[in-house]
């Protein structure tokens, strides 16, 4: 076993909270957490939809082995139908949330309709109920969760919520649990927000006591622990740098899109770097970062709590940003930082800090002010329509437009409609770098050619998370692959596609495949859940959910015309390092993806691929 | 030799496995509510904390106790609760100066930290060492290295 086997339906207009006994045909087809999740939305959504819609759903779910002693097993996702590309939304955080929601014994919760007034949602155990939030409207995430705690006289508490971001409806907003932990891309926030969900908000005192063989169980959770500790990345790298680790690795490989992406390598990257970081400031003889921090149930601990300066401009009278706090990650530093050619470091962690607070992704925030600031040189936007002086390298731009987006004041409202809207609107929509509607993370896809296709076919727009091919092309893991090399990269792609569902799903971090394969997770899943949750079958189930997403994505009218990149890609050369000179080649890739996932010219899945999986 | 669990709070990342290992070692499940380590985050600072019974040779839940529900285990120098003979009357919860006995509902009876019989899960499942089982005459061995090598290894002034 190790799901919990039901789920609660919450309808919104209806105000009814009901338990439902989890399709366990379904659970073993499709995991947990973003596989199951998805089979339940595209079983009960029409892909037609309005995202922000009451029709929408969305859905908050839990893996097998989350709340377990698996190492990283405590991340739950948000699947819904995303407002920013109007493709299936998936996002994935960590934190405690999620193996709260599985403590109090519940796999999944699937909200439906629209509340007439503010409310949260608060589950004790098999108790759940919605109550009136009109006193949480208006309120940032840093508020509403101990405001949440208070109530119920209950520190132990945990809060899954939007801020004021998720409120107003920006088109990237987050759902933020534990402060500063997010299920941040796609827009997942603006979704509860326009359902007048405020939070969901937990306590579990139930535990997880289903493991099928218990003692198997910790010993494979033993060795697998084992094997993340003695790994460089998972063991040494992550944990005493973060994933910033990457900052300079990146811009050494000539990968790090700078300024819009109008360069690859970017000069101020040592100053936003994990090292800068760590080193003390003239100012105050302290270090940026304070510490690291795990998720529930993590040994690698990647996590970074950073104190700004005191004596910086953002924070001048400002005494609540003073202490310290989550950040900063690669795709915030590179997003907030390199994206707009900014290089103070303390300006990125009070932009991220105000991402946390409001509940907005930071690498669409990051990108869409990238945009903003090659129009702002361009002529085409000016700071009397700004309110500020914007051009790229501005920490004050930065951190004036973070004041602005969540709360949607000035040029904020537009901001927070995200670059492909935005540079539309102005006519200038070949300065969006984006995806089916959604920003690029921090990697070039013109340079390093696997993770270019994995952008273009990613099924909920330009996203790292869904085929880290960076793994290969750039650190050698599994097997090293030239980033310039389009051959082969189709077949790289898939299978890296596919087992990032898998992993997803069973309710663990994807960062666990720097060191773990499958048949490292297999014995976990094997132990917690079934015999049957072989390697083979466990890239199969995610070859199934890849399927699956993206043939809701087809039927809510996307077709091989979306699996594209932005024209700057694959027009304009890089201009310096390793990869001078190379545009992507994605019309070589696409073609023949296609035919190895077993799809046809325009990108649907043929009627043998849908059987062959089960679909 | 007693031994005695050893918290260093600065190589706590805050990933709970130890209040699994607890949960898990007692009642064999992954209960974090049903811990008796408990991790405390402190935002503002960054600082994770994990806190547990110290076993006090003084003891105040002992003595406290009156159906002599709690005993010494004179191997591992453990105050171990008997789930017999507690009545759930919550006296020692209100005289430990430290809060780290507690009721637990669903039994009916009072939890604390029993060591496991001189194997702590805690301290096996803890991935950074900031919980560990140590000669508990020597809890302060590791500051007393740092300060020496502070101390010892700078350069001499003459």
């Amino acid at each position: 076993m190790s799901w919990a086997g039901k789920l609660l339906r919450v309808n919104l207009t209806s105000g009814t909270c009901i338990s439902e006994p989890i399709n366990m045909k379904w659970a073993k087809e499709y995991l947990g957490s973003r596989g199951l999740a998805s089979k339940y939305l595209v079983e009960e959504l029409d892909p037609k939809v309005d995202p922000l819609s009451t029709e929408n759903k969305m859905i908050w779910a839990t893996g097998p082995l989350t709340g377990t002693m698996a190492s990283t097993g405590g991340r739950y996702t948000v699947v819904t139908k995303g407002p920013l590309t109007g493709a299936i939304a998936c996002s994935n955080s960590g934190g405690y949330w999620g193996a709260e929601l599985k403590m109090a014994g519940w796999d999944m919760v699937i909200v439906e309709g629209k509340s007439p007034k503010p409310v949260y949602l608060y589950i004790e155990n098999d108790k759940a109920e919605l109550i009136d939030a009109s006193e949480l409207w208006g309120k940032t995430v840093w508020e509403t969760e101990p405001a949440i705690k208070t109530k119920h006289q209950d520190p132990q508490i945990r809060v899954s919520c939007i801020g004021r971001a998720g409120e107003n409806e920006v088109l990237y907003a987050a759902i933020v649990n534990d402060l500063h932990r997010a299920a941040g891309r796609s827009g997942v926030g603006a979704v509860m927000g326009s359902k007048n969900l405020k939070a969901v908000a937990v306590r579990g005192t139930k535990g997880v006591g289903n493991i099928k063989n218990p003692k198997a169980f910790m010993e494979a959770t033993r060795a697998g622990k084992a094997v993340l500790a003695g790994n460089a990345v998972t063991g040494e790298g992550l944990p005493t740098y973060g994933t910033q680790v990457l900052m300079n690795v990146i811009n050494e490989v000539g990968a790090l899109p700078t300024r819009n992406h109008q360069d690859v390598q970017f000069d101020g990257a040592k100053d936003i770097s994990a090292e800068a970081m760590a080193t003390p400031r003239a100012s105050d003889g302290k270090a940026h970062l304070v510490t690291n921090q795990a998720c529930f149930a993590c040994t690698i601990a990647c996590g970074r709590i950073s104190k700004i300066d005191d004596t910086h401009f953002s924070i001048e009278n400002k005494p609540q940003y003073m202490n310290a706090s989550g950040g900063l990650e690669y795709e915030a530093a590179w997003a907030l930082g390199a994206a707009n050619g900014v290089n103070d470091l303390e300006a990125l962690q009070f932009a991220n800090m105000l991402c946390n607070e409001d509940g907005f992704d930071p690498i669409s925030f990051g990108a869409t002010v990238g945009a903003v600031m090659e129009m702002y040189e361009m002529g085409v936007l000016t700071k009397e329509q700004l309110g500020i002086e914007a051009p790229f390298g501005s920490a004050k731009a930065l951190c004036y437009f973070a004041e602005i987006t969540a709360n949607g004041v000035g040029f904020g409202k537009e901001l927070g409609l995200g670059s492909a809207r935005l540079t539309k609107k102005y006519g200038q929509p070949d300065l969006s770098m984006s995806v089916k509607g959604q920003e690029f993370p921090a990697y070039d896809g013109r340079v390093i050619q696997g993770i270019g296709l994995a952008y273009a076919t990613s099924n909920r727009g330009a996203c790292h998370l869904r085929g880290y091919t960076i793994a290969s092309e750039v650190l050698g893991i599994p097997v090293k692959t030239e980033p310039a090399d389009t051959q082969g990269k189709p077949e790289l792609v898939k299978a890296f596609q596919d087992a990032t569902a898998a992993f997803d799903s069973a309710g663990i971090c994807i960062f666990t495949s720097f060191a773990w394969t499958l048949a490292d997770v297999a014995p976990q899943l094997q132990s917690a859940c079934g015999d049957e949750f072989t390697v083979e079958n466990l890239t199969t189930i995610g070859e199934r959910i890849w399927n699956m997403e993206r043939d809701f994505n087809n039927r809510a009218g996307f077709t091989s015309k979306d699996d594209k990149l932005p024209k700057r890609l694959m027009t304009e050369a890089a201009k310096t390092g390793p990869g001078k000179g190379s545009v992507s080649g994605l019309e070589k890739m696409l073609p023949e993806y296609y035919k190895i996932r077993g799809w046809d010219p325009e990108g649907r899945p043929s009627a043998e691929t849908l059987k062959r999986l089960g679909l | 030799m007693q031994k005695s669990l050893h918290i260093n709070a600065d190589k706590c990342t805050g990933c709970l496995q130890c209040e699994m290992a607890c949960s898990y070692e007692h009642y064999g499940v992954f209960n974090t509510s049903k811990s008796r380590i408990k991790v405390f985050e402190f935002h503002d600072t960054g600082k994770k904390v994990p806190y547990t019974c110290t076993q006090c040779s003084e003891a105040w839940c002992l003595q406290a106790c009156p159906v002599d529900a709690i005993s010494l285990d004179i191997i591992t120098g453990a105050k171990v609760v008997s789930d017999d003979t507690c009545v759930g009357c919550k006296v020692c919860t209100i005289s430990c100066p430290f809060g780290t006995i507690n009721y637990v509902q669903d039994t009916g009876k009072v939890q604390k930290c029993d060591l496991c019989g001189g194997d702590p899960a805690c301290a096996t499942a803890c991935p950074t060492q900031a919980i560990t089982y140590v000669d508990a005459d020597w809890t302060g061995l590791d500051k007393m290295r740092e300060w020496a090598d502070k101390l010892g290894n700078q350069n001499s002034s003459n």
